[in-house]
């Protein structure tokens, strides 16, 4: 540097080589171009590496015969069907897991985490043994745990019958299911009428109490104006009801639903593993709400279930909302782990397709891409959500 | 995660909101049992309910529990077979005596098992070591330092009298426990240059560290594993080839390096604007003033997270298994995958559950405990 | 901060590639002083390894031969215990050498895979195993049953195929490693369990804790030719594995075992069995190996005949009959090209 100095114009130079601005340019310069030489460097070597050993390359694969059976799935799949079609049930087959598994997740998180403050003592203490039992010991051990067990249970001929056509044996627990029929398609517009209707009927409440301070039971009334109204329009449109009942038929139960026990043990183990994190996070919410509001909505004449829900737990939303937002990403990436006690999510398909193509770049960087997207959708929803829940300052 | 600042207002918070209940009631001694259960558990009739249903599911497992784990438990067997346990109801904890070495050391050479053993011993007793404030000095480092180099002498041996052990062999606890350690380790200076960029004031450093973070967050391990196991290779020049364990440790790394940042940066939000602007007054250099000023308050406050980070790091060890190396659960999952032991496999499971419980308790109740400590500091 | 550890991973990525050996797949083995062997993970007769970590099998031969070839030293392997789903992406990234992981020969994996293969040292076909008590006697009876199978291998395939040929419909169950599938197949999750006949000869005898209780039920459904790979891009590499294991071959159709081979080396007047052990020169030199590659595999290996019977015939536990896998004189597959 000072061997710069010297040249004709050294005090311009020098003021340019200290200036900040000259600086910042000249770093973020040689770290774009730090990255792009790496970049290149892997790509230019990735690219050799495959047209040295002859292997294909680009997206055609997807548009290809898969050749291969699935075990489940969300829409209608054959091994006649492309790659691509086979790579969608695996996306909704994670999409599944992963949905049913936040809901769940959220359930038991937050009954264990008000448990784990409640008065009574042994409850409590169980709630306490839950969490640091659950989150101390690594989520594949607990799924193969769970495998395990739901692989230990009668084969389909001595399956336990547990009555009204439901069947519990390792292959899945069986439900009778309603056959669909055309003339259902009113009760289901009335269904998707009354599941909206919801949200109107909460929004009223809110404001209703607002204005009067009189509560409306919004919640119990919706959903029951939801289960009652599509009933009634069956009734009334004389639709006929026939039920597909699991009966016993070779080697399995035919008819009806199933949940099998690869999604059953996944759907189990990560809801119960992730719970026990969302417990923490519930518990640490309702305690950073001032005792002070608790003591003030007892004070009023509210019931403790009524001061939880009304007083304490909207309040605690505002510090739980981020923390709980990584748990649902973390249970998303987690379910990733289906692969291992043979659930076929989205890796799992993947990972196949890659074997028989051998185009594993292609294979993960698509699994990678669609993990990242469906990541970023459900931040932005819980963004959303947080937005709507925090504290709005002056 | 959970932010384990949090834990700490609970825990304050829950010795707060407990005492009144249980200082309410000012019981004769006698009656002080009978009148702590009736204002703990038996103070309204929805809580009697919950104590009762409580019970009733503890009558119903616990009992079962301890016959099965321990009254009629085989704890040990004569012959080598798995004989004595097919004749018992109860638990077969002789897979214990049977399988501890597979379970523990995974394929390492038998007759060397001793290596893996001490080398654990050290790096546990080192953990143990540095966990007291008062041992955090330069030669803690230091000692750190020899303690690594014994470590890798033992593990793989080639020199000074021990016979090579090469790292395909590796296996067990040891292995989870230095992928963890490792991946920390190695995450740590990446994780805060990475911080640092995603607060930097330039855009293209910012852009780069905040995308590299947020890509590496939204994928799953197994996918980065997969591809540090699979693909690695091919990003290569042709012949070169980089060993087994190394790539899935350069997996760990790359991936707990962004999520260490995250805890980083967070630390680094904690300080106050003052410190760094007065730093600048004094004309200070950029990295200058994050080594003298900012960084030494910053990482300070992250080293309970950091802990946190660890836990996790060494349960997610636990995936290495997809991509085939040996660490304590897949080598607890080989011991049983011998036909004679195999209906023993909830006995194995529960054992390694409980060496990973162990380790993870015991260092999530450090890290709360540690927060307590270094919190005072900066209480006013 | 960001440029000097691009620089710092360029730079070592720069130092670890240097002395790399640029050449082929046959200098770097040569170089590196050992072959490195993808098997599989755990399959009793072709590759297992025992409870000191010692490999043996039909598979874990052809690894040996290979070695014993290029060193003398049947010992210079190192083992990469592969799954079916990992063992292609392992071949082809440049991790192994050679794959001899009862691999099936297919079209697909000859070209857009990237890999050659070789020898087929296993013909095999794909059948099915239930148990015992489900009395099912043929693979037709199988319509509706849930099947257990391995994910990524061409037996996934064949099982959707012939299910459709026959207009059958069943549910598969795929889990990634052997012993777990052979456990879920045990707990009873599925009725079924398909895989190459050896295959499930081996998992009978093996992991069943009564094989009595299951059947293997008599159809084949394809032909499995497993075959030792090899990837793309190195000519001499690949006639260096395929010789090595036709020598194992040849020394069967010749009468060399590893007992006689010294005396066959020394006495034998057939010039072909003297091309074979070098004692007429030419072969090895061809090869780029010592003229006495092939007696070093037969002498540490023995002939096919014999790896074949100490691993899955009648000196295992397997009991496999030789039928197809017979030299060509004795109705099978199994022929060498000349040694000339």
């Amino acid at each position: 540097m000072s061997g710069m100095g010297k040249s004709a114009k050294p005090a311009s130079v020098r003021a340019l080589l200290y200036s900040a601005r000259f600086r910042g340019v000249l770093y973020q310069v040689l770290v774009v171009g730090g990255v792009v030489a790496l970049g290149w460097y892997l790509v230019h070597n990735t690219l050799a590496n495959l047209a040295a050993r002859g292997i294909a390359t680009g997206l055609g694969f997807l548009g290809q015969e898969s050749g291969f059976d699935i075990g489940e799935g969300m829409i209608p799949y054959s091994a006649a069907d492309t790659y691509a079609r086979a790579l969608l049930v695996g996306v909704l087959n994670t999409l599944k897991v992963a949905v049913l598994g936040i809901i769940l997740a959220s359930l038991i998180g937050l009954t264990v985490g008000v448990a784990r403050l409640s008065r009574n003592w042994l409850i409590a203490r169980l709630a306490t043994l839950y969490v640091e039992g659950v989150r101390n010991v690594p989520l594949l051990l607990q799924l193969f745990v769970w495998y395990g067990i739901v692989t230990a249970l009668p084969v389909p001929r001595q399956a336990i019958d547990v009555g009204l056509g439901v069947f519990l044996s390792n292959r899945g627990l069986k439900l009778p299911a309603p056959v669909w029929h055309e003339s259902y398609w009113p009760a289901m517009v009335v269904l998707a009428l009354a599941f909206v209707g919801l949200f109107v009927l909460r929004r009223w409440a809110v404001d209703r109490m607002n204005r009067t301070g009189h509560p409306f039971p919004w919640l119990s009334t919706g959903l029951a104006a939801m289960v009652l109204l599509p009933l009634l329009t069956l009734t009334v449109t004389g639709a006929p009801v026939e039920w597909s009942v699991p009966e016993l038929r070779g080697f399995n139960f035919q008819g009806g639903v199933d949940l099998s026990p690869e999604f059953a043990a996944l759907l189990a183990g990560l809801s119960v593993y992730t719970a026990s994190f969302i417990a923490e996070i519930v518990r640490s919410g309702i305690l950073a709400v001032p005792h002070g509001q608790t003591e003030a909505a007892l004070s009023l004449g509210l019931s403790r279930a009524k001061t939880l829900r009304l007083v304490v737990l909207p309040q605690a939303l505002r510090v739980i909302v981020p923390p709980l937002t990584s748990q649902y990403l973390n249970l998303l990436k987690n379910s990733s782990l289906a692969v291992a006690i043979g659930y076929p999510d989205l890796v799992s398909v993947a990972n196949t397709a890659i074997n028989q193509t051998g185009q594993a770049v292609e294979g993960v960087a698509l699994t990678m891409a669609v993990y990242l997207v469906v990541s970023l959708a459900l931040s932005l929803l819980m963004n959303w959500y947080n937005s709507k829940v925090a504290l709005v300052t002056r | 995660m959970i932010k384990p600042e949090d834990d700490i207002h609970a825990a304050t918070a829950a010795a707060d909101v407990e005492e009144p209940s249980s200082a309410v009631v000012p019981a004769p001694a006698l009656w002080k049992p009978l009148g702590w259960a009736k204002s703990n558990l038996f103070d309204s009739v929805p809580n009697t309910i919950l104590t009762l249903l409580a019970l009733f599911l503890l009558w119903e497992t616990v009992p079962p529990l301890i016959g099965w784990g321990l009254l009629h438990a085989t704890w040990s067997v004569a012959d080598g077979t798995a004989g004595a346990c097919r004749d018992s109801a109860g638990a077969c904890w002789a897979l214990m005596g049977e399988k501890n070495r597979l379970m523990l050391f995974g394929v390492y050479p038998y007759d060397q098992h001793w290596r893996p053993l001490l080398a654990t011993c050290i790096v546990i007793a080192m953990l143990a070591t540095s966990a007291p404030r008062r041992f955090w000095r330069r030669e803690l480092g230091y000692a750190w330092l020899a303690a690594i180099v014994v470590v890798a002498w033992l593990m793989w041996g080639g020199v000074l009298g021990l016979s090579y052990v090469e790292t395909g062999l590796w296996g067990g606890l040891p292995l989870t426990l230095g992928l963890a350690l490792l991946g920390i380790v190695l995450a740590f200076p990446l994780s805060i240059v990475l911080a640092l960029g995603r607060r930097s004031n330039l855009p293209a450093i910012k852009a780069i560290c905040t995308g590299y973070i947020e890509l590496v967050r939204g994928v799953p391990l197994v996918s980065v594993l997969f591809m540090a196991s699979v693909m690695f290779p091919l990003f290569l020049p042709e012949g070169v080839s980089i060993d087994k364990l190394l790539r899935a440790l350069v997996g760990i790394t790359l991936f707990t390096a962004a999520y260490l940042a995250e805890a980083v940066r967070g630390g680094l939000q904690a300080i106050p604007r003052g410190q760094e602007e007065a730093a600048d007054a004094l004309g200070l250099p950029y990295w200058r003033k994050m080594r003298l000023i900012v960084l030494p308050q910053a990482l300070r406050l992250v080293i309970p997270p950091i802990v946190n980070q660890f836990i996790s790091c060494f349960k997610d060890t636990s995936l290495v298994t997809i991509v085939g190396l040996y660490d304590l659960l897949a080598a607890s999952k080989a011991a049983l995958a011998d036909p004679e032991w195999r209906p023993y496999f909830v006995e194995g499971y529960i054992i390694a559950a409980v060496i990973y419980w162990v380790f993870c308790f015991s260092m999530s109740r450090y890290s709360q405990w540690l927060e307590r400590q270094l919190a005072t500091g900066h209480r006013r | 901060m960001k440029s000097l550890k691009a620089f710092t991973v360029a730079a070592v990525l720069a130092v670890a590639a240097s002395p790399a050996y640029a050449g082929p797949t046959f200098d770097a083995v040569k170089a590196k002083g050992f072959v490195q062997c993808g098997v599989n993970l755990g399959l009793y007769g072709f590759s297992a390894p025992d409870d000191k970590g010692n490999w043996s099998g039909l598979d874990v031969d052809a690894c040996r031969a290979v070695a014993a070839a290029m060193f003398g030293d049947s010992t210079k392997v190192k083992y990469s215990p592969l799954s079916a789903q990992q063992r292609l992406p392992a071949l082809q990234s440049g991790e192994i050498d050679l794959l001899a992981r009862n691999t099936t020969w297919t079209l697909s994996r000859d070209t857009a895979n990237g890999l050659n293969f070789t020898v087929v040292n296993y013909y095999d076909g794909q059948g099915f195993m239930v148990p015992t008590k489900l009395g099912v006697k043929s693979a037709k009876e199988l319509n509706g049953a849930t099947v257990c199978v391995l994910p990524g291998t061409t037996t996934e395939q064949n099982l959707a195929d012939w299910f459709r040929a026959n207009k059958l419909t069943y549910k598969p169950v795929v889990i990634e490693k052997n012993e777990e599938l052979a456990a879920a197949f045990i707990a009873g999750r599925c009725d079924v369990y398909t895989s190459d006949a050896s295959q499930l000869a081996a998992i009978r005898a093996n992991e069943m804790p009564n094989p009595a209780d299951y059947v293997i039920l008599p159809e084949l459904i394809s032909k499995e030719p497993l075959g030792v790979a090899v990837r793309h891009g190195d000519d001499q590499w690949m006639d260096v594995v395929r010789w090595s294991i036709y020598a194992m071959i040849a020394a069967e159709e010749k009468g060399v075992t590893m007992g006689n081979v010294d005396q066959m080396a020394a006495s034998s007047p057939d010039p072909e069995v003297k091309r074979l052990l070098g004692v007429t020169a030419g072969n090895g030199k061809a090869l780029g190996l010592d003229e006495a590659w092939a007696k070093a595999i037969i002498k540490q290996v023995g002939n096919y005949g014999e790896s074949f019977e100490r691993n899955v015939g009648q000196g295992s536990k397997l009991k496999i009959a030789r039928g197809q896998n017979a030299l060509y004189s004795h109705g099978g597959l199994m022929y060498s090209p000349p040694f000339k």
